[in-house]
């Protein structure tokens, strides 16, 4: 039997085959996976904002941020028995939901979450494979780590595999 | 310590007030706009964790009508018009009289947007001036802006603020219904403020109670 493994906000979970796993209701929030075709597992995550320096108290809750989940997500999956260099990505999220006339920059998170999560892939040198990024619908997203199919629910335009 | 660790029941009962007053008068304002009868219910003041915020609107994915504004003045915060689809599809159609609009041109249907967009912001307005009135302080809305999505995605925008301080909002809830003729309660909609961390202080400061280090 196989299991979807949910994650929440701000949170992050890993997944082997053939279960998979699963987000919803992403908003300017960016859902990225990383994934080892090889042996059929994964990691996503839920992030909620672009960087770790903009926690207003001391501890900072790592999953919420793209710098601080992402590097959680490598290094668990390196633990875990994949090597850095086998590893891939997806990404889907980063909406922008209300149309404002004023360009404030808590209103553009979603844009800088998805250039944040790239950078940091970058750094580690993991290629993004696919992702569904920007617009202004809300989506829900399911991951199999044996297919590696992405699945992107949203509620106008119904669902696209990537 | 966090803000969150120092309210007490004391201070939700005064939230609650908050809620009381504010969706009180957006609930007359509704009725005058509609001329219909809107009662609200009691309303519900929670300290809840980000991903149980959407349970207050039937969970992550229902799709909800949402008219979002940012208060801005003493006590920054954020508020929410929420409207389950099917009851934003009737309160359109009343508020038109165009009954050809239905859930799934709803969004395209400009003139529907217009207005439900500006009875979001009548709506928040009387909840804003009562709560400016009881407070005394300087509350300004945004212009509204309005999304229709799932209630996760559209809720998540209104946490950003508070996402940077910690995981849990304060949530002052109040719900507005309407009986119908079997006098069963039809909810209309919900209303959420948010506010920012800083504005708890102001608004209790502003109501003469203080907030123990």
């Amino acid at each position: 039997m196989s299991e979807v493994i949910k994650v929440g906000m701000a949170d992050l979970n890993y997944a082997n085959s053939p279960d998979t796993i699963r987000t919803s209701g992403l908003g300017s929030c960016v859902g990225v996976i990383i994934y080892d075709e090889k042996v059929s597992t994964c990691g996503m995550a839920h992030i909620m904002l672009p960087h770790s320096s903009l926690a207003r108290n001391g501890d900072i809750h790592r999953p919420k941020y793209a710098d601080t989940a992402v590097e959680d997500l490598i290094e668990n999956l390196v633990k875990r028995g994949s090597p850095e260099y086998r590893l891939r990505a997806k990404m889907a999220g980063g909406a922008q939901m209300f149309q404002f006339a004023s360009t404030n920059e808590v209103m553009r998170i979603g844009p800088r979450n998805v250039e944040s999560v790239r950078e940091i892939l970058k750094s580690y040198h993991i290629r993004i494979i696919s992702e569904d990024v920007g617009g202004n619908s809300g989506r829900t997203i399911e991951f199999n780590p044996k297919t590696t199919v992405l699945e992107i629910r949203t509620i106008n335009q119904g669902i696209r595999r990537i | 310590m966090s803000y969150i660790d120092r309210i007490q029941p004391a201070h939700l009962d005064i939230l609650k007030e908050i809620g009381n007053i504010g969706a009180g008068h957006a609930a007359t304002s509704l009725s005058k706009l509609l001329n219909r009868t809107i009662d609200m219910e009691v309303p519900s003041v929670k300290i809840v964790h980000f991903n149980d915020i959407s349970d207050f609107v039937g969970g992550q994915e229902e799709t909800v009508a949402a008219i979002f504004l940012r208060i801005m003045g003493d006590a920054p915060g954020n508020m929410f018009f929420l409207v389950p689809i099917q009851e934003a599809t009737k309160l359109i159609q009343q508020l038109t009289g165009d009954l050809s609009i239905t859930y799934t041109t709803l969004e395209t249907n400009e003139m529907g947007v217009s207005a439900l967009c500006e009875m979001g912001n009548i709506l928040a307005g009387s909840y804003l001036t009562a709560l400016s009135d009881f407070t005394k302080l300087n509350l300004q809305p945004t212009p509204p802006a309005m999304a229709i999505d799932m209630a996760m995605a559209v809720l998540s925008h209104g946490l950003l603020e508070l996402s940077q301080a910690g995981d849990y909002a304060i949530v002052i809830d109040t719900k507005i219904q309407e009986k119908d003729e079997l006098n069963t309660a039809q909810t209309k909609g919900h209303f959420f403020l948010l506010p920012d961390p800083p504005s708890f202080e102001a608004i209790f400061h502003s109501l003469g109670v203080t907030v123990n280090e």
